[in-house]
């Protein structure tokens, strides 16, 4: 009761939620698939996991002391961006590129811009990119159970069918995050159910990609599900697109942002020359986004009839 | 002679067309891929300059006002010519890394601005010491470019391998990696505060917020301005009453010297 007589200039009615407590809920949504991946892969596997998320922690805390700024370590993102980015390595990569990589993706995609909030590209997908162009064979070099193989979409690609099952459940090659569907869905419902991410972004671009997949790519059922099941579309629809400072706040601007990932997503994946084109498609994506923002702007309460 | 250690000190560290005037980027982006890369370009730059200033200033006041961008390119045109048939000749090599960037040197930034800055206004040995300095300005900034480029992209300094390949970073030898290690060694220079004219200081005390842009949110900087603003006004105000007061005192001291003088005369009749 004293809340409410305490005098004081507005906003009265504060949220209880914080940064901290919204990154926390991505990294529990994140455990079903790191998990996953390490039954999976092995204890190597949790070993990228646990150096990528040191090396962003690490290197926020040094950077932020090293400029006399206020240390933001506390407030989690760094862990989310690590995760992200272990998640998104192949399982049997040397630790010190996926380290490279995190103080990459706070260094220079994060703080050199201003911090969390300023960042106008998603970190751990930019360090990912750094790191495929700079080390692309080590980048994409997958094997399950100790033999490498192509990933599902490789085999897609060169025109062999693939089982949409074993995608789903994960017993595939690919990155630590990628492979196993149902965790993804898992951590995605939580994510949905928290009311942390909203459905438009990942919901838009996913069945973009299908409807792309099926005018563009095969009309076969069987190929729309392994395109949508493979790589990384599920991974990066609900958790790297949703980021909240590279994507649009606006409803509008959400779907159309969606929108254009998927069409980005399948013009790599169908018509570009790599099998995968999740990662470029964000960031491209990210790009846009004031763009995006700036022309799904709402009409503000009280003007709506004002149209000249 | 002073003058010309001047141009030099001013083209190598305290005007660097590179890390401070920010010219020449393309040539600077594109041809850094090594130290020997970036060192070639950076010299024949600087020959084609050296000659440029050096003939526009002799010829300063015979070229018309109206059509002098069209001859410093010709002048410039001609001069590259002649660098590219000779490094042909004696530098095949560097002349097939550089490739394309030997040609577009007659439409480099660098070498207009000097001509446009400075050669067109002094004379032929200070024009040629400016060219050297800003030439060899241009191509320390190329040579460090290309070196750290060289280093982590391909593992080697001038040619001789120091990092094995497994450890080499292949995006600091493409283009992404020439601009991060542009805006790295840029950065540098400015921590470092080598006296340049970008980082003069005591400008920062006229700024009502102190100059801090980095916690500055936009709010506060349009008070800022508006703070800035009415100062502005305020001081032109007082320098206008100064002025004012000054004519006003002064028509009274002529008033009374004309008074007196009038008097005087009054008297001696």
């Amino acid at each position: 009761m004293s809340k409410l007589l305490n005098v004081s200039s507005s906003p009265h009615v504060r949220s209880d939620v914080i940064t901290s407590n919204l990154m926390g809920d991505v990294i529990i949504a994140m455990i079903p698939t790191a998990v996953f991946g390490v039954w999976q892969f092995g204890v190597h596997a949790a070993l990228v996991l646990i150096m990528t998320v040191l090396s962003c922690v690490v290197s926020e805390y040094l950077f932020e002391r090293l400029l006399n700024k206020p240390v933001t370590v506390g407030d989690l993102s760094a862990v989310v961006t690590g995760l992200i980015l272990g998640l998104n390595m192949p399982p049997e990569i040397p630790v010190w590129i996926p380290c490279l990589g995190g103080v990459f993706a706070i260094v220079v995609v994060k703080q050199l811009y201003g911090g969390l909030g300023q960042n106008f590209m998603n970190p751990a997908l930019a360090a990912r990119c750094f790191l495929l162009i700079s080390f692309a064979q080590k980048m994409s070099s997958f094997s399950l159970d100790g033999v490498s193989g192509a990933t599902p979409l490789a085999l897609l690609k060169s025109g062999e069918t693939v089982d949409v099952a074993a995608m789903f459940v994960g017993r595939i090659p690919g990155t630590i995050g990628e492979v196993s569907t149902l965790a993804l869905l898992v951590g995605a419902a939580y994510l949905l159910y928290k009311k942390v991410i909203s459905i438009r972004i990942p919901g838009t671009y996913i069945l973009t990609v299908a409807v792309f997949a099926f005018i563009f790519g095969k009309h076969d059922i069987n190929y729309v599900l392994a395109q949508i099941c493979g790589g990384g579309l599920i991974f990066g629809a609900f958790f790297m697109a949703t980021d909240y400072v590279t994507s649009p706040i606006t409803p509008m601007g959400q779907i159309v942002f969606g929108v254009l990932l998927g069409l980005l997503t399948g013009l790599f994946r169908i018509f570009g020359g790599s099998a995968e084109g999740v990662s470029y498609a964000i960031i491209l994506g990210n790009l846009f986004v004031p763009l995006i923002e700036k022309y799904t702007l709402p009409v503000a309460f009280g003007k709506e009839g004002k149209k000249a | 002679m002073n003058k010309c250690i001047e141009r030099l000190y001013n083209g190598i560290i305290k005007e660097n067309p590179t890390f401070v005037l920010m010219l020449g980027m393309c040539p600077t982006l594109a041809t850094t891929t090594s130290a020997i890369n970036g060192l070639g370009m950076g010299l024949t730059t600087t020959a084609v300059l050296v000659f440029s200033n050096l003939i526009i200033s002799a010829l300063r006041n015979i070229i018309p006002d109206r059509v002098r961008i069209p001859s410093y390119i010709v002048i410039v045109a001609s001069l590259v010519t002649i660098v590219q048939l000779l490094l042909q000749a004696y530098l095949p090599s560097l002349n097939d890394a550089l490739g394309i960037f030997i040609p577009l040197i007659v439409v480099n930034c660098i070498i207009l601005g000097r001509a446009e800055a400075y050669a067109a206004k002094n004379g032929p040995v200070e024009s040629a010491f400016d060219g050297i300095g800003m030439g060899l300005g241009f191509a320390l900034a190329l040579t460090c470019i290309g070196l750290v480029r060289e280093l982590l992209g391909s593992g080697s300094a001038f040619g001789f391998a120091i990092i094995p390949e497994d450890y080499r970073i292949s995006i600091f030898g493409l283009a992404p990696g020439a601009f991060f290690v542009l805006a790295g060694l840029t950065a540098l220079q400015n921590k470092f505060k080598m006296p340049s004219a970008t980082n003069v200081e005591g400008n920062g005390s006229v700024l009502a917020c102190g100059g801090d842009c980095m916690h500055c949110s936009g709010s506060a900087c349009m008070a800022n301005h508006a703070t800035l603003e009415t100062r502005r006004l305020q001081a032109e105000e007082d320098a206008l009453k100064a002025k004012q007061a000054a004519l006003a005192a002064k028509q009274a001291a002529v008033a009374k010297e004309q008074s007196e003088l009038a008097e005087k005369l009054d008297k001696n009749r």
